[in-house]
């Protein structure tokens, strides 16, 4: 005979249920027919022989019903009835389906219902709103976009093509009466004068042949070469020649100094300048140091 | 094969005149033509006879190259043209929606596109920046950053608003541009640029976004001036008009009492944004020094209207299996 107890004893109460799942504060049902997801001796669906469920199926809930005379048969075993939309409306179905049904499943049954029917109504309520969609990363498509990034950011040699276009404006008068710089007048006098006091403030420029210096800055690279090969002499070499532009403007000061970065050979005019104008200097500090220590 | 002093063992290979068993190469070694480097199993012996290999290798160019530039001198005039190096700019797949600067086509519909307005000067940009749902701490600085890079920019909070909702309202308050910066893992990641009265929406991919503090051997902080700006390389149609978004972000009087400019400069297919002030030394020479945020963008859409990403008309999508076959082939 099928015996509720008797199933309780073997299943529900020792750990051979499958669908039974223990926690440390409690013990859970996994069975889909189970009305409240604990393991209880009432809320078993095995071991009750009557018993009823509600369940939601896109979007409409039904209440399922086992009944002891259809125990026999699997296939009919649980009875389905379609609820009302209604929310009033299905809960008098349910008291109307399960009248005189003990009075723990009825509310147990309705409780569910209620649970279901506003997580339903927040469904609907989300899907309206924005809903964020996570695009997976591909990590080949990432690597090939980054490394295609440097190659761009070093063909642009951003730096020249900037400037490159200030000079242009500057050459189309787009400036105005701002700066005074004699345009086509006295051309080649100031490029003179330029490649050897501003040979060491030239942009950054690649790797590139030296056949592409002007043949001018090219015989002083050639007789220094050997002296500047050390790294930590461009260090002294920048902070000596900031002293230089001292007077200068900070801005022209930093944006020289923003220059050196590689250029080792070009240091050699530098170097030859150096005395003379670092002769000035200790000129103008002598009286100062002078008057403090008297 | 005595494996004792590897060094030492290379006599067989070859003859090494003068070679005891120091590492420095003599001067002409000679290879026998079946030598190959990659028979020898053992790696030191085989590492330096590689690096032998190599050092020869380089005089040999070196030694072509005097021999072709004396070539070169000895002829004088008639000489050949210099090769010029092949570069992926220079194979570059003609793009035939190239502009043409002269072309009354372009000129036409950019007369009558939703820029007109801006460059009419009918309109003042007024820019509102936000980014998408909680923000993190480096957005909301580059947040900032930005807005002070743009001039007559607001940065204001998302607060979980819908972006259809917020366009109505900017709309109403008169702004004509709306930069979304949207992140991920705390760090931007992507930049909607949409302009407003139902203008194109433009949606990009950022990457390497530098704020102030991280860039090395910067200037003081940009000042109020409206700053110049440079677009560079924008040749197609496509990018013409992108090039145009961009520019309408700006006010159209740049104040060049503040020495600062903008750029954009495009680079296979990458947009490249700096913002540096500059000085005239002379009027062949001028130093640039960076202030501000950089960040690279990359195009992934451009669509007809605002934005909308349902039902939107997109005019070009960055599609990955058609646009990314070809190395030579770029968009913008």
């Amino acid at each position: 005979m099928h015996s509720d107890d008797v199933v309780w004893s073997m299943l529900g109460n020792r750990q051979f249920c499958s669908y039974k799942m223990t926690t440390k504060t409690q013990n859970f049902c996994r069975n889909e027919y189970n009305l409240t997801g604990l393991c209880n001796r009432s809320s078993c669906p095995l071991a009750n022989s009557q018993y009823a469920t509600v369940r939601e199926e896109k979007g409409r809930c039904y209440l399922y019903m086992k009944t002891i005379e259809r125990a026999a048969f699997p296939r009919r075993l649980w009875e389905r009835v379609l609820l009302s939309k209604n929310y009033e409306k299905a809960l008098e179905e349910i008291d109307e389906n399960l009248i005189y049904w003990p009075r723990f499943i009825r509310h147990k049954c309705k409780q569910r219902f209620t649970k279901i029917t506003q997580y339903l109504i927040r469904i609907r309520k989300l899907t309206l709103k924005r809903q964020r969609k996570l695009v997976p990363l591909r990590r080949k498509i990432e690597r090939r976009e980054n490394r295609r990034e440097e190659k761009a950011l070093i063909a642009a040699q951003l730096d020249n093509a900037i400037e490159k276009e200030l000079l242009e404006r500057l050459k189309q008068d787009t400036y105005g009466d701002i700066y005074n710089f004699p345009i086509h007048a006295f051309d080649k006098a100031l490029q003179q004068q330029e490649a050897e006091s501003e040979s060491e403030s030239d942009a950054e420029r690649e790797e590139e042949d030296e056949d592409d210096e002007d043949v001018d800055k090219r015989e002083f690279v050639e007789a220094e070469d050997s002296e500047l090969s050390d790294f930590e002499d461009m260090d002294k070499l920048e902070t000596s020649s900031e002293e230089e532009q001292e007077e200068e403007e900070e801005v022209e000061k930093k944006a020289s100094h923003s220059k050196w970065k590689g250029k080792t050979p070009l240091k050699g005019p530098a170097r030859r300048k150096r005395p003379y104008i670092e002769i000035e200097y200790e000129e103008e500090t002598e009286p100062s140091t002078k008057t403090k220590t008297a | 094969m005595k494996t004792s002093s590897g060094i030492e063992n290379l006599i067989s290979y070859g003859p090494v005149p003068g070679d005891g068993a120091g590492p420095p190469a003599p001067e002409r070694v000679l290879f026998p033509p079946t030598f190959s480097v990659s028979e020898i199993k053992n790696k030191q012996r085989r590492h330096f006879m590689f690096l032998r290999w190599k050092q020869q290798q380089r005089k040999e160019k070196l030694a072509l190259k005097k021999k072709r530039r004396k070539e070169r001198e000895a002829l004088g005039d008639k000489a050949p043209p210099k090769a010029v190096p092949k570069t992926i700019e220079n194979q570059r797949v003609y793009d035939e929606t190239t502009v043409d600067p002269n072309d009354e086509e372009v000129a036409f519909d950019e007369a009558t596109d939703e820029f007109a307005p801006y460059f009419n000067r009918q309109t003042v940009p007024k820019i509102l920046i936000t980014t998408s749902d909680r923000p993190r701490g480096r957005t909301v600085r580059f947040c900032e950053q930005l807005a002070t890079v743009i001039p007559n920019s607001h940065v204001y909070y998302r607060r979980g608003l819908a972006l259809k909702r917020i366009i109505p309202q900017c709309i109403a308050r008169d702004f004509t541009d709306l930069i979304v910066i949207n992140e991920d893992r705390k760090i931007p990641n992507g930049l909607v640029l949409s302009h407003l009265p139902d203008g194109p929406t433009a949606h990009f991919r950022m990457s390497s976004v530098r704020l102030r503090k991280e860039i090395k051997r910067k200037g003081k902080e940009p000042t109020e001036h409206v700053p110049e700006v440079i677009l560079n390389n924008f040749t197609t149609r496509l990018g013409h008009s992108i090039g145009r978004m961009f520019a309408a972000l700006f006010p159209h009087n740049p104040q060049f009492i503040g020495r600062q400019v903008a750029t954009f400069h495009n680079q296979r297919d990458y947009i490249f944004f700096r913002f540096h002030r500059y000085i005239f030394k002379s009027e062949k020479k001028v130093g640039i020094q960076e202030l501000g945020p950089r960040f690279t963008l990359k195009l992934r859409s451009l669509q007809k209207g605002t934005f909308d990403s349902k039902f939107g008309e997109y005019e070009w999508i960055h599609k990955r299996r058609e646009m990314d076959r070809s190395r030579r082939k770029f968009h913008l």
